[in-house]
This record gives C-alpha cells, structure tokens and sequence, in this order.
C-alpha cells in the first residue's frame, strides 16, 4: 500500500486552480540551487560580479591598482588634464585624480556597506518583532517608519547632520564615517522593516508556523528557525540595491558639505570639491563621478538579478 | 486511434459530432525540460449530451479543455499536434478574430475558482452585461435587463436589487452561479465546466450540478465536465473519458464503466473508494504515484502502478483498443480488467 | 468498535467568539463572528471521531482550540482530566505532548526551508528530554520508516516530496512525540483520489499499532464514515446530532444531517433518475448574525414557530437512541432509500 521510493516528482496542478501545470522541479534541487541555477545564466549577473570583484579588490587593496599616493600635492599641476602620466589629470590640489578615486572606493564602499547592514539589523529586526508580537508592538514601529519616510530624506540628513557635524566643525575621520552610516540607517530603516514586515506576516499565516506552535516552540524557534528563512528572499534583494543608493547618498551628503569630508577621500567629497571647476576641468570630477555611477550600478543590477532569480513565477 | 474516433463520429450534419477533439497534443517547454501534457487526446460532444473528463492532477483534463477555448499560456504550452473541430471546422487553424467570436457564443467555460475569475471592481451586473456589449453591441439599458434576466434564470434571489453589487458581496455558492449566468449568456452551444464544484459544500454543489444540469435541458447544450469526482460523474455523465499521464485509457457510457471497468486505472479509483461495506478493512489503493510528465514510463504509462502488468506493458503503449461502438481501452489485457470486474 | 469507555479528551461548553471591531484608534467592538457557540464531546481512547460539516461551520476553529493555538472565549478542553485552555508555559508545552495534528494543506504544512530531517526532528529540538541527541538521526528515519517513506531521503527537501508523501511527513511529525490523540484536520481533502487511499490507511494503521484517538475532521462524508467510530455533525458554530456512525448515516434524525448526506453524490450511476434528493435552498448564514433559535430554520423545510423562538439542545429524542438538536428530530435514510 506504500510508495516507499522517492524517485519521482509530481507535477501539480489542479491543486492550484490557475497555475499552469509546469511547476517541474528536478527531484534533487534545493530552493538555493534553483536560484542559484539561474543565476548563473545570467549575463547580468556575471557581469556585476566581475565588477563587484573589481571595487572591492579596490577597496581592500587600493596599492595593486596604483602605485601613486592620493595625498600626495604638487600645486603645480593643479588642474592638469589627463596625461599618459596621470591617466585621469590632476585635481585641485595638483592630486592624482586616478589614485584618489582607487583610493576613494574603500571609504565609499565602506560607508555604503556598513549603512545598508546597520539598515538590515534595525529594519529587519523591528520588522520581524512587529509583524510576529503585533498589537500595541506592530501600531508604535508602523507609526514611527511612517513618520521617517514621510521626512524627506536630504532634509532628514542635513537637519541631523547639521546639528551633530555641522560644516565648520572638524570631527575625526572615524568619527565622521561613524555619523554619517549613523544618519543613513537612520533615515533607511523604515523601508527595509515595511518589507520585513510584510514577509513575516504573510510566512506566519502558513501551516508550517502553526504546526510549530502545536508542537510547543516558543517565539524565538518560530522567528529563527521558521519566519526569518521564509522572509529572506526580500530582504536580501532589497539590501542589495540599498548598497548601491546609500553609496550615492553619501556622495549627496558630501556635496552639500555635511557628509563626509577631508581628510577624508571619498568619490562624493572629490565631485563636491570639484563641482563648482566643472567647466575649466571637468575631468576633476567626471573620473570620481563615473567611479561612484558605476559602483551604483554594480550593486543595483546585482539586486535585479538576484530579485528576479529568487521569483518564483520565473522559474 | 483516429480510427477509434472514425467509428464513433456520424452524427451531426457535417458529418461529425458537434465538438471533436482529434489526437490532440501539447506540450509544456519548462527550464526542467519538456513536459507532455496532452498525448493524443481523442474525444467528442454533441449537442445535449454530456462528457465528464475524468482525472487526477497533471492527467491533462484541464490543459485540454484550454486548448479548446484558446487560453492556454504559450508559451510555455504548445500544441504540437491534432485538430479541435468545432461544427467540422478545425478551431487551431483559425484566426485569432474568428476564434473570438467562437469563445462564448460557440463554446464557454466555468472554471473552479469563481472569486479569482470575476473582476473584483466592477458590479456583477456589469461584468455579465458586458459580454452582450461586446459580442453583440447591445445597448447599455438592454445589456443590464438582460443580466438581470439571466442572473434570474440562474436563480440569484432578488436579481433586480443585485445587479450592481460586487462579487466580493456574494457567497461561493451565487459566485458559482454568476459565473454560469456569463458563460451562458450567449446561448453557447459546448458548456465546458472546469471543477466546478471542487471549491464549495456538497449542499451547495449539489444546487450547482443541478442548474447545469437543467439549464443543459432547457437549450440543449454539450456539456463537457472535468472533474475528479467519482460522485459528480455517476451522477449527471451520459459518457466518460479517463484521463492518466496525458492520455485516454478508457471511454465509455457511464453505466458500463461503473458497472466492469475495462481498464486497470479507472477499475483502481473505483475500489478505492470507501464503501459501507469495506468499514474497518483496509480501503484499496492504487500504489505508487501519478507519473511525472517530463519522465513518462515507457510503454504504458500507468505500467508501474498496474496490478495487470506483463512484460509488454512496459515496451508497447497500448492503443486505445474498441471494445464496443461505445466504449475503449488502452490497456493491452482489458479482457481480463473486464471479465474480473 | 475498539473504543472503551475512558474518556481522554472532555470538552465541554467550548465557545469561541472572533470580535468584530470598527475603528482604527479607538476600537470599538460591532459585534461577534461566533465560530465555536458551545460545544460538548467526550474523545475515548482508541476512538475516532469524525467531525463533519460545510466550510464556515466552525470544525477548523474547533480543532485550533483543541489544540490550544486559540484560547476559547469560555468553557474547557480537558485531557486527561487536565484544562489546556487553562494552562500556561511548560505546563501547556508539557500537555503539547499529548495531543498533536495533522493538517489539511501538505504544501503549506512544511517548512519549505527545512530538510525532512529537520522537519520532522523538530519535535526532539523543542522537547529535548523525548531523545537524547545522540538517538534523534535514528529516531526520524525510524518515523519515517513507520510512515511508508525512505529514511534515506532525510536530506530531502519538501519539495521534492509529492503531495501524498509530504502528507506522510506531517503525519511523521505529528507523531514523534507519541502523543495518544491526534487531530487531522481534513488530512486527505488536498490530495489526489488515488493518493487519499493509502493515506487512510496509513492512519487507520498507525492507530492500531499505537492505539492513537483520532479526531477526524471532515467534508468528504464518505471518508469520515470509513474512518470513524463516532461522528458528530456541525452547522454555524454547534454541534447539531451526534452518534455512532451507523447512526448518523442511516438513520439521521435532524434534517441538515439528512440533506447533508442526501447531497453527496453516490458513486453509482444505477437508479441515479429516480434516487430521492433533498436540495437545500441558499446558503448557510453568516455566523456573524446567525438566525434566532434554531441556526438551521432558514434552510430547513420542517421549520415552525418553535423553531425561531426555542433553540433546540442537543439531546436525545423520542423515536432514536442518539442525540439531535432539532425539535422535530426524525428517523430518515437517506443513504440507502432510493
């Protein structure tokens, strides 16, 4: 009476009255190998790796992609074009602009990674506290994340800014990246708990979670072994992409002169100092700025692609 | 198995039955690989009779009856063979305009799920009204009286005051029933019902067999039912088709397939199940699982659950034999299914 | 029947009413979905009790508060003799032990993130005292074992699993605690005719082997009559006749019972132009606003005056030996009239 042996794979159908009868899967996948499968047919994927790979190598290691030292003036040259000496002209200061936009990926990178993690902890954890416990919990955090994302975000930045480093001062450099990283998981949170939120919901209703409880776990079981896997798949895409806009909003700060500054060397301080040289040289600023565009970009299409890898109705 | 279908068709004055469905086939391209929905699906309706296409999930009833109203997704489907003819005319090999005008005043569906096939922002009333609007042009004021109208002969308490609420506003069961009142409004000749009771009570399913079954009557309809039920087909079906993996094993009036199952398929999901008289002993059960459509076993499909199998089952597909004018099967030792039945 | 007379579950009074609220700061209550609206049973060991009904009528409620994943709005559940709706913390995780369910949708019922091992290993994790760490491996490919699957396939994702195995899972799950009563809520209606076969018998196998209690929850009126010793009928929220299940069946006393089971279509086309039919008007109504009286009169072709005013209870009335909340309670049989 039994069918012991597990070799073959249903495909289902009339169990969902409008799904096509093609959900097939392969009897030895996992939910991260489909992902994972195409992902990696991907080209997109391939290629924000590649570029992934490339600002962070950057990062890490700024010296294997110049061997000329960013702080390094020669008021001299200040301003010079490209030349096959400094690829990308001297800035201002007679700097090489090359170096200091190798040398900028770091903090840039730095900043954008560190905020979109302390962005994931505060905005998921709230998220998935809010949407489990419910009730007078859920009503107080909905209520302030909608206050936060009601404020404009430059407004909410230069108001906190202004008031914690403003322009004159002269904070430390770790200071000043600290408060900066600070404001943007301030202001960013509310976006990736509404998120969280709504994928706890929907993953608590399911049967899983209930045969949980039946079973005796407690809500920390429930949110680690059972909520938190099932609501991933969002949160991580969305993480993805907020890595690519804080390293821009980074960049905004520094140019209204309330984010980051020297002695700092980031891509948002170099387009902010050379904004106003655009017309006598523009390569002062073009190099930081393609930098940060295409950091930016890296990130952002590495979230499409894993977002749509992760979408059910796609495979 | 045209030949079976040859032998059956004569009716009709062009020469056949009123719907036909000749040696259809369609096919599933999925990242996984191709998956065989439909292998050569034979079957036929006239006008006031009724069909009951009986299956389990992935058997291909539904996909079939997609491919006969053109809405199956493709891709990823694809109809790789065989004709659907409608009063002699092959609906595959028309255009798109032309099979339009066909869907809902030729043929028209049910399907299971009321609530996600009605659009949830308009009023019911409308919904129903637009389907004269569209095909026929009528008049807005006339389109509404003639909802109303149906909505009546479908037996929606107090009609007139309903007409303009939404469907949320309706329980399953008058869901069901606004949902027949559409797919009847143009007085189409094939009713194609999809489940369309699997979603609600047996109280209120049995409300729903019974209007189709009248409204069947009433304007001489071919009535096409997909279903699993073996309680809905004994009930209203004048013939069955088994479907299994894609195929049909076995078709035949309704009593003599209750009566001595000539295949070993629709034999097992007669035994299994429960009867008054088999309390407290273990229920019969087919073994093993329904067979996935991008690995289909050799030979016959079903040789691996089969309690008849030889060892030509799993070269040979069996063709769908002719047992009487009225009847087939598609197993190799359908003498023995019959006689041991 | 191999039911004796201990009674392991008593519930009594058991009344679950959902609030309706209107308002969005200041909530204000409008009014009361009365899901459960008191209901009596006893469960005795070894038993199956079969509980049917039509969707809205309160069985899914029912079987969450027996299963304390609801508190009730009053009355008890008692098993063994101890309230679970009144215990609290390691007492109600201790009681959990005893009482375990098998649920209706295998799709949704497993975690799809979890492997089968850890599915079904998960019961060990929370009651660690059950299997020591060392024994746990073992003990799941042994419940695997028992369930009809292969306890190689631990590794196994539920996906990869068809609807009927991963049923088997749950019911794996369900039992790793060795609880003595379990409730399926409607643990065949997902799956196919053919798979529902083995999973009966799979249940019915399982009691014997581990003199299980069962309460089976049901729409499908022909699997719950296979399965069951007892069988209790519900509609709106009460339980309306209750009896053996050759009672109910063929000789049902209160007419929604009646229409209940004359609306099943019989699996037999002989005689099915001349079979007897009572075919119920509308729907049922909404438990939010349920009818004075007796919940059924809005449908019911025997309805008085009596029946606004007087709300049957549910007792045992002249001319039947069960009991049967109608004022009009009638032997008829409708299963086997034709």
């Amino acid at each position: 009476m039994s069918d012991p042996t597990v070799t073959q794979d249903l495909i289902k159908g009339a169990d969902e009255p409008t799904a096509s009868p093609v959900a097939v899967k392969d009897s030895r996948r996992s939910l991260w190998r489909d992902t994972w499968d195409i992902l990696k047919r991907r080209k997109i994927f391939w290629i924000s790796l590649v570029m992934l790979i490339l600002f962070l190598a950057m990062a890490a290691f700024p010296s294997l992609f110049t061997h000329k030292d960013p702080e390094y003036a020669t008021l001299a040259k200040s301003m010079e074009g490209p030349s096959s000496e400094a690829w990308f002209g001297y800035d201002l200061q007679g700097r090489d602009v090359f170096a200091r936009a190798v040398y900028g990926a770091r903090t840039s990178i730095v900043v954008g990674v560190l905020a979109t993690l302390a962005t994931v902890l505060i905005g998921g954890l709230t998220g998935v506290l809010a949407a489990y416990f419910g009730r007078w919990l859920d009503a107080i955090v909905s209520r302030v994340g909608e206050m936060l994302l009601g404020l404009p975000y430059v407004l909410g930045a230069i108001i906190i800014l202004g008031t914690i480093a403003p322009a004159q001062s002269n904070p430390g450099k770790v200071m000043i990246m600290a408060v900066v990283i600070i404001v943007l998981a301030l202001l960013g949170w509310p976006i990736l708990m509404r998120i969280a939120r709504s994928a706890v919901i929907q993953a608590k209703h399911q049967d899983y979670v209930q045969a949980a409880r039946a079973l005796g776990a407690g809500p920390m079981r429930i949110i680690f072994r059972h909520l938190l896997p099932n609501s991933l798949a969002p949160i991580l895409v969305y993480a993805t992409i907020t890595i690519g806009s804080f390293i821009g909003a980074e960049a905004t700060l520094s140019l209204l002169g309330i984010g980051l500054r020297s002695p700092v060397i980031s891509w948002g301080i170099a387009i902010a100092d050379h904004a106003s040289y655009i017309r006598t040289a523009p390569h002062a600023m073009f190099f930081p700025a393609a930098f940060l565009s295409l950091c930016v970009l890296t990130f952002v299409m590495l979230g499409e692609a894993v977002r749509d890898a992760l979408d059910p109705k796609l495979r | 198995m045209t030949e079976v279908l040859s032998e059956q068709v004569g009716r009709g004055s062009h020469g056949g039955a009123l719907l036909e469905v000749d040696n259809l086939h369609v096919e599933f391209r999925t990242r996984a690989g191709v998956a065989k929905a439909v292998n050569g699906v034979t079957y036929s309706v006239d006008a006031g009779e009724t069909l009951a296409v009986l299956g389990e999930s992935g058997s291909g009833k539904s996909v079939t009856a997609q491919t006969i109203m053109g809405i199956l997704d493709m891709p990823p489907g694809k109809i790789t063979g065989g004709e659907i003819r409608f009063r002699g005319v092959d609906l595959l090999k028309l255009p798109e305009d032309q099979r339009r005008k066909i869907r809902g005043e030729g043929i028209s569906m049910v399907f299971q799920d009321a609530l996600s096939a009605l659009n949830p922002v308009f009023p019911v009333g409308w919904q129903i009204a637009e389907m004269f609007r569209t095909h026929r042009g009528t008049s807005r004021a006339e389109a509404k009286k003639k909802a109303i109208e149906l909505m009546d002969r479908v037996r929606i308490p107090a009609a007139k005051d309903r007409v303009n609420d939404f469907p949320h506003q309706f329980s399953g069961g008058m869901r069901q029933r606004i949902m027949i009142a559409m797919a009847i409004a143009l007085d189409p000749e094939i009713l194609i019902a999809d489940e369309p009771t699997t979603a609600l009570d047996v109280t209120v399913q049995a409300q729903i067999m019974g209007l189709l079954a009248e409204l069947q009557r009433d304007s001489n309809m071919g009535l096409i039912l997909i279903t699993h039920d073996l309680g809905v087909v004994a009930d209203v079906a004048d013939k069955i088709a088994v479907m299994y993996g894609g195929r049909i094993v076995e078709h035949a009036t309704v009593h003599d397939l209750y009566k001595s199952p000539a295949h070993p398929y629709s034999k097992g999901l007669l035994e299994s199940i429960p009867r008054v008289d088999h309390k407290g002993k273990e229920l019969y059960a087919i073994k093993g699982l329904p067979p996935n459509l991008l690995e289909m076993p050799t030979g016959c499909a079903f040789h691996p659950r089969c309690p008849y199998r030889r060892d030509n089952c799993v070269t040979d597909v069996p063709p769908l034999y002719t047992i009487s004018g009225t009847r087939g099967s598609a197993c190799h030792y359908w003498r023995e299914v019959i006689d041991e039945g | 029947m191999k039911a004796d007379a201990e009674s392991i579950l008593e519930v009594r009074d058991l009344v679950k009413h959902f609030p309706l609220t209107q308002g969005i700061v200041v909530k204000r209550q409008i009014g009361a979905i009365k899901a459960v609206d008191g209901v009596s049973f006893d469960l005795h060991r070894g038993e199956t009790l079969g509980i049917v009904g039509e969707s809205g009528c309160g069985k899914s409620t029912l079987a969450k508060l027996l299963m304390a994943l609801e508190r009730p709005t009053s009355g008890s559940v008692r098993i063994r003799g101890k309230d679970i709706t009144a215990a609290r913390g390691a007492e109600l995780k201790r009681m959990r032990r005893n009482i375990q369910m098998v649920m209706q949708d295998p799709y949704t019922s497993l975690n799809p993130r979890m492997t089968v091992g850890d599915i079904v290993g998960e019961p060990f994790e929370i009651h660690p005292d059950v299997a020591p760490k060392g024994d746990r491996r073992r003990r799941v490919q042994e419940l695997l074992e028992v369930v009809g699957l292969n306890p190689d396939h631990i590794n196994r994702y539920p996906h990869q699993f068809s609807g009927g195995q991963r049923q088997r899972i749950g019911i794996a799950r369900g039992l790793a605690l060795q609880p003595e009563i379990i409730i399926c809520d409607e643990p065949v209606s997902a799956l196919d005719v053919s798979i529902q076969a083995q999973v009966m018998n799979l249940l019915e196998r399982l009691q014997d082997e581990f003199d299980l209690s069962y309460i089976f929850i049901a729409h499908d009126l022909s699997v719950v009559r296979h399965i069951s010793d007892r069988v209790a009928v519900m509609y709106l929220g009460k339980i309306v006749e209750l009896g053996s299940d050759s009672e109910i069946y063929d000789t049902p006393t209160h007419p929604y019972t009646q229409a209940l089971l004359s609306a099943v279509p019989v699996p037999d086309p002989e005689g099915r132009e001349t079979r007897q039919r009572i075919i119920l008007q509308g729907d049922p109504p909404s438990p939010a606003n349920p009818p004075s009286g007796c919940h059924f009169r809005t449908r019911c072709w025997k309805a008085q005056d009596i029946c606004a005013e007087q709300r049957p209870a549910l007792e045992v009335r002249p001319g039947s030996a069960h009991p049967s909340a109608c004022h009009f309670a009638e032997v008829r049989d409708v299963v086997n009239a034709k």
